[in-house]
């Protein structure tokens, strides 16, 4: 057996296993079989440590030997000869796409055990890790990315997952309106993304990193493309990365998606969902290099984020939201640490982040719990409880406190610039529609103008 | 020209009519219903005996065997070619699940026989190539849904006044084409009112308030059943696709793409659910038609593959819709009904099909989207621009509405809601289709891609002046076509 075909067979167990995951739990769900939670359970420990020990695995491998770049191929998905098209499954690893493969298993099973006894007995329990076998599908998927289409295939499914599961509890609408909204910020981001495959496609011929980053293991790689064209594909990038990291302008749905459950707000948002678009970043860095102008346009969007995020959490009243603040404060920093070409305190400084923000999460529903223990064992109070006294207040302190309590006014402002003008102008065309068809009708059309809100009757018995 | 091993074309179109004589004289709805059933699924096993047969023969295009209708017309009326195999058996699959989850509840206001009536029809349009017995079904078609209109005393006149308009263009257009009429001297006025009477069929804006209009007035089922097949999509195809130059095809295309940006936009304002499934099938009919439009084998096989999985899941998306509908009545989107408890099988299967046709990854429209994608950057790089943002829209759409019918509350329910038998067989199909299409691509995009290519080399041949833009050359494959014809003009 060569050194060749274990890497190769470790590669398929890591993307595999979550993959395998998946249709172990979606497939009974469709047949209409109910698993117990203890089965469920088991399945997502086997799968996530059988994707961890794989990864790890590599790592060894790859430490042992000192190759710093193992391409997984695993051909041609779809292939149009012909016209040179063709949907390449191949997956990388490297020295940025192994510990992030790593951290998603780890990070991953830790929340999922965590979620075994916080979710006991919860109606949404098969729902939540059914959705959580797709996040960690999506999540291995984009990290071990080898194609930009294979890149996005994940990047989507993270996407669903995550709206899906802020929307957890769903017999409320305050939830739901937040999935929403995160989704469709989600689909800016895709549509972005796909924008970028499209130009990356006609720039380079193929959708393989290779091509765009040059041969080079990361971070050495060399963009092959010129300056203006690694500006116009590292912008659309960094839309759809700052969209999926929830920085400025996009950054209304981050304390949105604290509704979700815990496991998943720490889990996702806190800790990997969050990350995903600066590791977009670090994945496409050569880019950066390349273009200057990209490059500075990176630093601000990151410096831009990060004081944004250290302003609202600091006027947050709920430990949640506060913490999902504080992680895009993190997120602008690695994104400026990005534009610097400080690549590998990056990766550290997101690996580090991560498993932190983690931990804060979990602990967040038991704080006053562990703070009242705090005290016990130390057998005093930890902080005063005496309030402040009284300060005098500029006006462009109290201008940057109510900025910071309403977010920045972001969602206000994508509201009525965006939503609202876009709602308008189609409601506008729905009621000349009416007028024409009424016209055309030579009456009232549509009987749908009638239809009452669901009132609990069959229309037929009704 | 090729000959089929069996006269699976003349079954498909013959069986459900001989069906529907058989279910207008039954009394009893439910045994109407059986019988629909039996019939259409019969009719399945025949369109997809025909595919599979086609797909062996390994040829352009093939006719019946021991044609019945050749000794009346001494021609061959039934042809099945590249581009109709595959749409034969997904219309006989639209029939089949659609009379399948046709509850008991319905079957008092949703015509079984016209159905099948509906579905010979459909059928015998895609196995005909003459241009005149094209027009002739595509009018009759019209018919069916016509009279559940006045059936159900509901005012036709929007109908019939954009069918009629429909009808007359089609008319007078193929009256004024010439019989030398080709890509390269094309008859520019005769097109114009071709391709301005498909797509009316088609639903372009500002011509789609018909479409509607039906979804308001006709039950879900029919209203479905007349759409979903995009026949306009197969008269653009069959009646304007050979004798249109590029440059016309792709400015046409221009025109369908506004649609789908426009029915995408639309969809995110609708209040009412049947308004919402007609606006986000629009949009992906319309992006199938920019496409078509496109010209290049990449843009056509792209067009043809989401042809397909649009069909497939939009059909399994609007059947998941008049599955809940069946229980609850007509669905408004400005409030949420808390459907998931009650019906959680459907409210998997109505956001699978949903993203399914948005070409979610994974799923059968994915690979398509992308083809569609990039064969229309390849033409014009802001049509596929337009594309994604047409995509994105009916994304943001589909989850919008999922969240309205089955989440946002919790509902209960004095009855029970659960999934049916029948309808639970016929989405888990649909759910099938979905998922394998989604995960093992390559054989029906190659099959779609070589459909393309066959018709672009069909047009280069029509056309032998023009080199044709986007028109790649396959020798094998011209060989092939000017073997079919030799054979033909023997034959004949």
């Amino acid at each position: 057996m060569t050194l060749d075909s274990v890497l190769q067979f470790l590669g398929l167990v890591v993307v595999s296993s979550p993959a395998i995951l998946l249709a172990g739990l979606g497939l009974p769900l469709l047949c209409g079989l109910k698993l117990s939670e203890k089965i469920q359970t088991r399945m997502t420990k086997v799968s996530v440590v059988t994707g961890l020990v794989a990864s790890v695995t590599i790592l060894v491998l790859m430490l042992g030997t000192g190759l710093r770049h193992v391409p997984i191929e695993l051909g041609n998905w779809v292939s149009i000869e012909q016209e040179h098209f063709h949907f390449h499954l191949k997956f990388v690893f490297d020295r940025l796409s192994v510990p992030f493969a790593m951290l998603s298993f780890v990070l991953c099973g830790t929340v999922g055990a965590f979620a075994s006894v916080y979710l006991h007995r919860e109606q949404g329990y098969a729902r939540f890790f059914l959705l959580y076998a797709l996040f960690l599908l999506g999540m291995i998927l984009s990290s071990l990315a080898g194609t930009i289409e294979t890149l996005f295939f994940g990047w989507e499914l993270v996407g669903l997952s995550s709206a899906l599961l802020v929307a957890y509890f769903h017999e409320r609408p305050g939830p739901v309106r937040n999935g929403h909204r995160v989704w469709t910020t989600y689909r800016i981001a895709d549509a972005a993304f796909l924008v970028a495959a499209l130009t990356l496609h006609h720039l380079t011929g193929a959708g393989d990193f290779d091509g765009l980053m040059g041969s080079g293991p990361w971070p050495e790689g060399v963009a092959g493309i010129d300056s203006w064209s690694a500006l116009a594909v590292g912008s659309l990038l960094l839309l759809a990365a700052a969209a999926k990291s929830g920085m400025v302008p996009f950054s209304g749905w981050l304390p949105r998606a604290m509704e979700g459950p815990t496991p998943s707000s720490a889990v996702f948002y806190g800790a990997l969902s969050v990350h995903l678009g600066t590791y977009l970043l670090l994945h496409v860095s050569p880019l950066l290099d390349v273009s200057l102008s990209l490059r500075v346009l990176v630093i601000v969007f990151g410096l831009i984020s990060a004081v944004f995020g250290t302003l609202a959490s600091r006027v947050q009243s709920d430990v949640k939201n506060a913490l999902a603040f504080a992680s895009l404060t993190q997120v602008g920093i690695i994104t400026v640490e990005i534009g610097l070409g400080l690549r590998y305190i990056a990766l550290i400084h997101m690996l580090g982040h991560a498993c932190l923000r983690t931990l804060q999460l979990l602990r967040a529903p038991s704080a006053l719990k562990d703070h009242q223990m705090l005290e016990d064992a130390v057998g005093k109070r930890l902080a005063s409880d005496e309030v402040n006294a009284m300060r005098s207040t500029t006006r462009f302190q109290l201008w940057l406190y109510r900025f910071a309590l309403h977010r920045g006014y972001l969602d206000a402002t994508l509201d009525n610039w965006i939503v609202q003008p876009f709602t308008a102008v189609f409601q506008w065309c729905d009621a000349m529609e009416r007028r024409w068809t009424n016209f055309l009708a030579g009456g009232p059309s549509r009987g749908s103008d009638q239809v009452s809100a669901y009132n609990d009757k069959l229309e037929d018995v009704a | 020209m090729s000959e089929l091993h069996f006269p699976w074309l003349e079954l498909s179109v013959l069986l459900p009519l001989i069906g529907a004589i058989w279910v207008s004289r039954l009394k009893n709805r439910d045994h109407a219903r059986t019988v629909s059933t039996v019939v259409c699924g019969v009719t399945l096993v025949c369109a997809v005996g025909e595919w599979l047969d086609f797909a062996m023969l390994g040829s352009f295009e093939a006719h019946d065997r021991g044609d019945l209708l050749l000794s009346f017309f001494r021609r061959n009326v039934f042809v099945v070619d590249e581009l109709s195999a595959a749409l034969f058996p997904l219309g006989a699959l639209l029939y089949l699940a659609t009379v399948m989850t046709t509850l008991r509840t319905k079957s008092n206001r949703f015509s079984f026989h016209w159905t099948l009536v509906s579905e010979s029809i459909l059928l015998a349009t895609l196995a005909s190539r003459d241009p005149w017995l094209i027009i002739m079904l595509l009018a009759v078609a019209t018919i069916p849904p016509w009279l559940e209109l006045r059936q159900r005393q509901q005012s036709t006149r929007i109908y019939s006044v954009h069918m009629a308009l429909f009808i007359t263009l089609l008319v007078l257009g193929q009256a004024l084409v010439g019989s030398t009429a080709n890509a390269a001297n094309p008859p520019v006025f005769a097109g114009c009112l071709l391709t301005a009477g498909a797509l009316l069929r088609s639903g372009v804006c500002p011509l789609h308030c018909w479409m509607a209009d039906l979804f308001e007035k006709a039950t879900f089922g029919t209203a479905l059943l007349f759409v979903t097949p995009m026949t306009g999509a197969y008269a653009v195809m069959r009646l304007v696709f050979p004798i249109a130059p590029s440059w016309a095809l792709q400015s046409i295309g221009i025109l369908s793409l506004a649609t789908a940006v426009y029915a995408a936009g639309m969809t995110l304002v609708q209040r009412d659910s049947r308004r919402f499934f007609c606006y986000l099938f629009l949009s992906h009919s319309s992006l199938v038609l920019v496409g078509l439009e496109m010209a290049t084998p990449i843009g056509l096989a792209g067009a043809l593959c989401v042809w397909l999985s649009v069909g497939i899941s939009l059909l399994g998306f609007g059947l998941a819709l008049r599955c809940v509908e069946a229980r609850t009545g007509r669905l408004t989107l400005d409030n949420f009904h808390g459907l998931y408890e009650h019906t959680p099988f459907l409210a998997a299967m109505f956001l699978l099909t949903g993203l399914a046709s948005i070409g979610f990854p994974g799923t059968v429209g994915f690979i398509g989207t992308e083809l569609l994608v990039e064969g229309a950057v390849e033409v014009y790089p802001l049509v596929g621009f337009a594309v994604v943002a047409a995509a994105a829209m009916n994304g943001v759409a589909v989850v919008k509405a999922y969240f309205h019918v089955f989440t946002g509350t919790r509902h209960s329910s004095t009855v029970k809601m659960d999934c049916r038998p029948a309808e639970r067989i016929t989405i888990l199909v649909v759910v099938v289709l979905i998922i394998g299409g989604g995960l093992v691509p390559q054989p029906g995009v190659q099959s779609r891609y070589h459909a393309a290519r066959a018709l672009l080399e069909h047009r280069h041949i029509v056309e032998p002046e023009t080199s044709g833009e986007g028109v790649m050359s396959n020798p094998a494959s011209s060989i092939n076509l000017t073997n079919t014809i030799t054979n033909e003009s023997n034959h004949d």
